[in-house]
C-alpha cells in the first residue's frame, strides 16, 4: 500500500516537474510547480515527516510560488500568448542538466544508505524543536541572519527605485 | 443526551461487521470508513454553507432594519436552497479568450482546500476525523491554496477587473498571513502542542482556563487578521463592488460561481471553528455543570457566534483604503503580535 502511494506520488512529482520545463505558457509552468511541491510534501508524509510536509506546502506553495505568480502577473506581456520560457540557451542548459542528472544518479548509487535502528519518537515536533534549539542552534541562527540580510537587501532595492522616481 | 462521542467507532464497528461477513480485506474496510467520514463532513458543511448564506442575509437585514428573505418558507429558511438549485441549472459560460483549463480548475482548488481543513477540526467529543500532531500547521498550509486559486481565477478569466481583484486579494492575504500566524504562535507556546485535539483537552471545561483570557491580544489579532483573510468588510477591497464589480469571480457563472461563493462562507465557518478550538475551549462547556448539553452543540454555538461577530463587522463598518490596509497590517498588527509573543514567553517562564 505504501509502495503504491509512493509510486503514484513519485510519478506525479516527476511528471509535473517535466511539465514545468516543457509547458509553453509560463503561468501553467508555475501551476505545475505547485503540483510538484505538493507531491513532494506527500512523500514527506509517507516518510512520517509531517512537520516537513506542512512546512513544505506553507513555504513553497504559499510563499515562493505565489511570489513567482505575482512576478509573472506584473510583467508587461501578461495577456500575450508569446510569454514563453524558452530562449536561445536551451542546448547548453540541457547539457548541464544532463551532466547534473548523471552525477546525481552516480552519487545516489554509490551512497550506502544507513538505516537507523531507533524507534520514532511519539511527539516528533517536540523532538525537532528541542534539536533546533540545542544541537543545531548555530545553523538555525545563521539561517535567520541570512534571511534578515535578504530582507534588508530587498528593502534597500525597493527604496532606491522609489526615490529615483520622485526626485 | 444526544452525545455523539463514539460515532466514528460505532459506524466503524458496523462497517467492519458487514465487511467481515462479506470477507473483504482490511484495507477496503479502511477506505470505506474514510469515505464515509469524508461524505458525512461534506454533507454537514454543504448544509452549513447554505445556512450561513441565509444567516448573512438575515443578519444584514436586521442590522439595516429590514427583515431579509421572508418569502420561501418560514422566515425564508429555504431561500438559499432555492438559490442553489437555480444556480445548478444555469449555463456555465467561459469567456472566449479565457484560459479554459485554469478557469476550470480554480474553483475546484478552492473548494478542495476548504474541505481539506475540516479533517483536523474537532467537532465534538470524539468527533475528530484525524488528530494529526501538526493540526494547526496543516490548516495554515492548506489555506494557502485559497490564495493560489484566487490568482488562478483572476488570471484565467482574461479580464482586467478579475485580475486586479485576484491580485489585490492575494497581496492582502499574504500580508495578513504574518500577524495571523504570529497570533496563533502565542497559543501554541502556551499549549506546547500543534494538535487540534490537544488544544481542546488542555483548556478543559472551565471558562477561566480558556486561552482567550491570557491570549486576549492574540485573540483580537487573530479575529482582525482572519477577517482580512476572508476579504470581508472592513477589508473587502478585493471585492469592492463599486470599483471592481466583484473581483476575481466576475467571469464565473453557474455552479462554478456558486463554488466560490460557498467556499467563501465555508472559510468563514473555518475561522469560527479554529477560533473556537484555539481560544474558546473547543467543544468544552464553560462550566462542568453545563456538560449535559452535548459537546457538538457547544462547538457549533461558539463557532456560529464568531461567524456572527464577523458578519456584524461587515454590516457596521466602512471599507478601508488600500494604503491604510497595508500599513495597518505591517505597522500596527505586526508589532503588537511580536509584543504578545514576548509577553507570552515571559509569562510562561514566570508561571
Amino acid at each position: 500500500m505504501n509502495l503504491l502511494v509512493f509510486y503514484i506520488l513519485a510519478i506525479l512529482a516527476a511528471g509535473s516537474a517535466i511539465m514545468v520545463v516543457t509547458m509553453k505558457n509560463i503561468f501553467h509552468s508555475a501551476l505545475f510547480l505547485v503540483l510538484t511541491f505538493f507531491s513532494v510534501a506527500g512523500i514527506y508524509v509517507l516518510l512520517n515527516a509531517e512537520f516537513l510536509a506542512a512546512v513544505q506546502v506553507l513555504i513553497y506553495v504559499g510563499a515562493i510560488t505565489i511570489l513567482m505568480i505575482f512576478a509573472i502577473m506584473l510583467t508587461h506581456q501578461l495577456f500575450s500568448r508569446s510569454l514563453r520560457q524558452v530562449n536561445e540557451q536551451v542546448i547548453p542548459a540541457s547539457l548541464i542538466t544532463f551532466i547534473f542528472f548523471v552525477l546525481s544518479v552516480v552519487a545516489l548509487a554509490k551512497t550506502a544508505w544507513p538505516v537507523s535502528g531507533g524507534q520514532l519518537p511519539e511527539d516528533r515536533i517536540f523532538e525537532i524543536g528541542k534539536l533546533l534549539m540545542s544541537e543545531y542552534v548555530i545553523p538555525f541562527e545563521v539561517v535567520s541572519v541570512v534571511l534578515l540580510v535578504a530582507l534588508v537587501g530587498a528593502i534597500i532595492i525597493g527604496r532606491r527605485e522609489k526615490s529615483g522616481d520622485t526626485k | 443526551m444526544l452525545e455523539l462521542t463514539g460515532i466514528i467507532q460505532w459506524v466503524g464497528g458496523i462497517v467492519t461487521s458487514i465487511s467481515n461477513s462479506l470477507g473483504l480485506p482490511q484495507i477496503i474496510i479502511d477506505i470505506i470508513l474514510i469515505l464515509l467520514i469524508a461524505v458525512a463532513i461534506f454533507a454537514f458543511l454543504m448544509l452549513m454553507a447554505l445556512y450561513l448564506i441565509w444567516m448573512e442575509r438575515k443578519v444584514s437585514g436586521h442590522i439595516q432594519d429590514r427583515l431579509g428573505p421572508m418569502m420561501t418558507g418560514w422566515h425564508g429558511w429555504a431561500q438559499t436552497i432555492a438559490d442553489a438549485l437555480k444556480l445548478l441549472q444555469k449555463e456555465d459560460i467561459i469567456v472566449a479568450n479565457a484560459d479554459r483549463k485554469v478557469h476550470y480548475w480554480a474553483p475546484i482548488v478552492v473548494f478542495t482546500a476548504c474541505f481539506a481543513v475540516y479533517a483536523v477540526i474537532p467537532f465534538g467529543k470524539g468527533m475528530l476525523a484525524a488528530d494529526v500532531n501538526i493540526g494547526i500547521l496543516y490548516i495554515l498550509s492548506i489555506t494557502t491554496f485559497t490564495t493560489l486559486s484566487l490568482l488562478m481565477a483572476g488570471w484565467a478569466s482574461n479580464n482586467k477587473y478579475a485580475l486586479l481583484g485576484g491580485m489585490r486579494s492575494a497581496s492582502q492575504i499574504i500580508s495578513y498571513e504574518v500577524p495571523l500566524t504570529l497570533s496563533i504562535l502565542g497559543v501554541v507556546m502556551m499549549a506546547g502542542t500543534l494538535s487540534m485535539g490537544k488544544f481542546v483537552e488542555l483548556q478543559g471545561p472551565y471558562i477561566w482556563k480558556w486561552y482567550v483570557w491570557p491570549q486576549f491580544i492574540g485573540f483580537c489579532i487573530y479575529l482582525i487578521a482572519s477577517t482580512a483573510e476572508l476579504n470581508r468588510t472592513p477589508f473587502d477591497l478585493p471585492e469592492a463592488e463599486q470599483e471592481l464589480v466583484a473581483g476575481f469571480n466576475i467571469e464565473y457563472s453557474g455552479m462554478k460561481f456558486a463554488m466560490f461563493f460557498l467556499a467563501e462562507f465555508l472559510n468563514m465557518f473555518t475561522v469560527g471553528a479554529v477560533t473556537t478550538t484555539l481560544f474558546l475551549g473547543g467543544w468544552n462547556p464553560p462550566l462542568p455543570a453545563l456538560a449535559f448539553i452535548p459537546s457538538w452543540v457547544w462547538f457549533l454555538g461558539k463557532s456560529l457566534f464568531i461567524v456572527f461577530v464577523i458578519m456584524w463587522f461587515k454590516w457596521t463598518y466602512p471599507r478601508l483604503r488600500v494604503d491604510h490596509l497595508l500599513s495597518f497590517a505591517w505597522k500596527v498588527l505586526l508589532p503588537i503580535s511580536f509584543i504578545n509573543i514576548i509577553l507570552t514567553a515571559i509569562g510562561i517562564t514566570i508561571f
